[in-house]
């Protein structure tokens, strides 16, 4: 393994010996993370190593069992969710999150609505227009209940949502699994640009080749630990590989040698 | 009308939208919502329209003004306690204790009131705090210890049921005096003509200025806006069926000042719902409380709001229950009062499974209820027929409910 890319000075978020435990099960166990600003770090793992935990402890959905979370340099507790976003940390969610009886523009503006004893409809309707436009989305018309768009629709919304508000920190948890080529590209663009703009980005995906795209850091969990952390530039997907099953022996590498095996027979 | 735009305005430049401009492109895209399970107010309309016929044409005094005038005196009381329901209703929660909280109220205010000689607005106000107490305990009782509302009230209505019991003592009923205020008002003071016409108009020229406003912004900031014919004709047809309706009213007694605050409360509580940030996330706990939740929206406090405001409209029906009978006694509240409020609101479009309603529902709904009640007891049909009939408008407004929301999901409007 890989020494750990130095983390840069200025952290802007970082999380230190993180547990979270649901019963008997140890969910997060001393989890450590940094996030600079105008840095992406990719969050890998398999199944069930964590990273939606650790995403949910990050947005106030879960409070962890102990650690400690400085954001901006001071210390503090991410008590719900409110909390999260006054802080300036917005999240994706893997499920979305959003309200399917609801229209695009109520759920963009969701617990942030423009003058609240007034709703400013307008104001918040061209916003929206705005925002989708900026992501290229393929909405026809964001006066229709969520229930009403694709999958990939919807994730643009949840996107978009997460930018509302001027944030720090965008938490995107498996940000494309759900779009289409283009809209995949218009995503990591938007990742890069909100790179440029110092934003710090926690992005989680299973795309290797997404995660290498953009992420400058490469954090990798393991049954809720953190097992290891590369620099995107030069690591091997071999590493990655290895560090997220655990072994060099698995079952991608084992997969890949009967391939080989069998090509080599075949000619 | 105004020039074919050569641009397309912002919410009108996908081209796989279809463009309803004009007031031909209004009616069609209701009868395309319509067709797709967004029936709204309609199923209510069209039934209020077939109970009126059928009962007129059995009995000819039920569309006098005499029984108008009666028909919507007795429809407030149940009609505002309707309207918490509709509330708690848009989170996805029930109430089941509205008829015994209505009755205890009537109860404390007809005691303090008469026997103890309280001011009769501290009696009243006193009734109020007590309700919103019972409201906030339902909160908490789902909030904090997780109780289903449905249980939590259940419970609520058997124990405010022993309340009231034990308020009104071993006489058991108060007489209200007929010279009071409360009596008085709910009985004797109506509306002067002049007033009630000048009441028409201004409901119209507020439909008109509303939508006039909201069309001059959206024009503005390049978006889509509603026809102009459609928007007069509204407000113009909107007047000339107030006008009319009040002007029959007028033929009697005329429009009750209970009535004028019934619609006013209805009018109130329709702001809150679509107008404000209260309204929006009762509607998103009511769709997708976790997702309301991880928006940063307080959720315990919309709960709270939500049965706070049901118990203190239950509390303001009963005593306007209480004033209109001139009496508050051991039946006060119970019977079919609570059944009746919860239909009122199903019946009128409100959802039984959270998200979606309206503060109209409660009004429309309530008219049904008070007009199936009024055509059977002019009929000299006892309350078993007026009991299995009401029951059966309620299934078939929940069937309604569950057809369009099924409707609906396949068509994407959830």
């Amino acid at each position: 393994m890989t020494a750990a890319a130095a983390p840069a000075t200025t952290s802007l978020l970082s999380l230190r010996g993180v547990n979270k435990s649901f019963g008997a099960v140890n969910a997060l166990t001393d989890i450590e993370l940094d996030v600079s600003a105008g840095e992406v770090v990719a969050l890998v793992g398999d199944n069930g190593a964590g990273k939606s935990t650790l995403v949910k402890v990050l947005a106030g959905v879960h409070q962890p069992d102990t650690g400690a979370v400085t954001f901006a340099g001071d210390p503090v507790s991410i008590t719900d969710p409110s909390a999260a976003i006054e802080l300036g940390i917005a999240t994706v969610f893997q499920d979305l999150a959003l309200c399917e009886n609801l229209d695009v523009v109520e759920n963009l503006f969701l617990g942030r609505e423009m003058s609240p004893w007034r709703l400013d409809e307008t104001e918040m309707e061209v916003q929206a227009w705005d925002l989708l436009q900026q992501l290229s989305a393929r909405i026809p018309t964001v006066r229709i209940p969520v229930a009403s768009l694709s999958g990939g629709q919807r994730q643009t919304v949840a996107i978009a949502r997460s930018l509302l508000g001027a944030p720090k920190v965008i938490i995107l948890d498996e940000p494309t699994a759900a779009l289409g080529v283009a809209q995949t590209a218009e995503v990591l663009d938007l990742i890069e640009r909100l790179k440029h703009r110092g934003l710090g980005v926690v992005m989680i995906s299973h795309n290797m080749a997404d995660v290498r795209a953009v992420a400058d850091r490469i954090v990798v969990l393991r049954l809720g630990r953190n097992n290891g952390e590369f620099d995107a530039k030069t690591v091997t997907t071999e590493q990655l590989v290895a560090a997220i099953t655990g072994a060099s022996d698995n079952a991608v590498t084992r997969r890949r040698d009967r391939a080989r095996a069998d090509d080599e027979a075949g000619t | 009308m105004t020039a074919t735009p050569t641009t397309p305005s912002l919410d009108r430049t996908d081209e796989r939208l279809q463009h309803d401009a004009g007031f031909g492109g209004t009616l069609r895209s209701f009868w395309r919502s319509v067709k797709a399970g967004d029936v709204g107010v309609l199923p209510v309309v069209l039934g209020l329209l077939v109970i009126c016929t059928i009962f007129q044409s059995l009995n000819p005094i039920f569309l006098s003004s005499a029984n108008l005038v009666n028909l919507t005196l007795d429809s407030c009381a149940v009609g505002i306690i309707s309207l918490g329901i509709v509330c708690v209703l848009l989170v996805g929660e029930i109430d089941l204790s509205v008829g015994s909280v209505s009755g205890l109220s009537g109860a404390i205010v007809g005691v303090l009131f008469v026997r103890h000689g309280w001011n009769w607005m501290l009696a009243v106000a006193l009734a109020c705090a007590v309700a919103l107490l019972i409201g906030l305990t339902y909160g908490v009782a789902l909030t904090r210890f997780g109780m289903p509302s449905f249980v939590a009230s259940l419970s609520g209505l058997l124990a405010f049921l022993g309340l009231q019991l034990a308020i009104l003592g071993d006489q058991g009923s108060v007489n209200l005096p007929f010279d009071s205020t409360l009596v008085h008002f709910a009985q004797l003071s109506f509306v002067p003509a002049w007033l009630s016409y000048v009441l028409a108009v201004l409901a119209g020229l507020g439909l008109f200025v509303s939508g006039y406003e909201r069309r001059q912004r959206r024009r503005k900031s390049n978006l889509s806006a509603q026809s102009m014919n459609y928007l007069i004709l509204r407000s113009v047809a909107l007047v000339a069926a107030l006008a009319a309706f009040t002007w029959y009213l007028n033929q009697e007694r005329g429009v009750g000042w209970m009535v004028v605050m019934f619609v006013g409360l209805v009018l109130v509580l329709n702001y809150g719902f679509t107008r404000t940030q209260w309204g929006r996330s009762l509607r998103a706990v009511g769709g997708n409380e976790e997702a309301a939740r991880r928006s940063g929206i307080n959720v315990r406090r919309i709960y709270l709001t939500a049965f706070a405001v049901c118990s203190f409209l239950a509390c303001v029906g009963g005593i306007l229950a209480a004033a209109r009978l001139a009496s508050a006694n051991l039946s006060s509240g119970t019977g079919d009062v609570n059944l009746n409020a919860i239909a009122a609101a199903v019946i009128g479009g409100t959802s039984l499974f959270g998200g979606r309603g309206s503060a109209f529902s409660a009004l429309l709904g309530t008219l049904v209820i008070a007009a199936i009640a009024s055509g059977l007891t002019l009929l000299n049909l006892d309350s078993s027929y007026r009991f299995i009939i009401t029951g059966l408008v309620l299934a078939v407004a929940v069937a309604i409910d569950s057809v369009a929301r099924k409707s609906r999901a396949s068509h994407g409007r959830a």
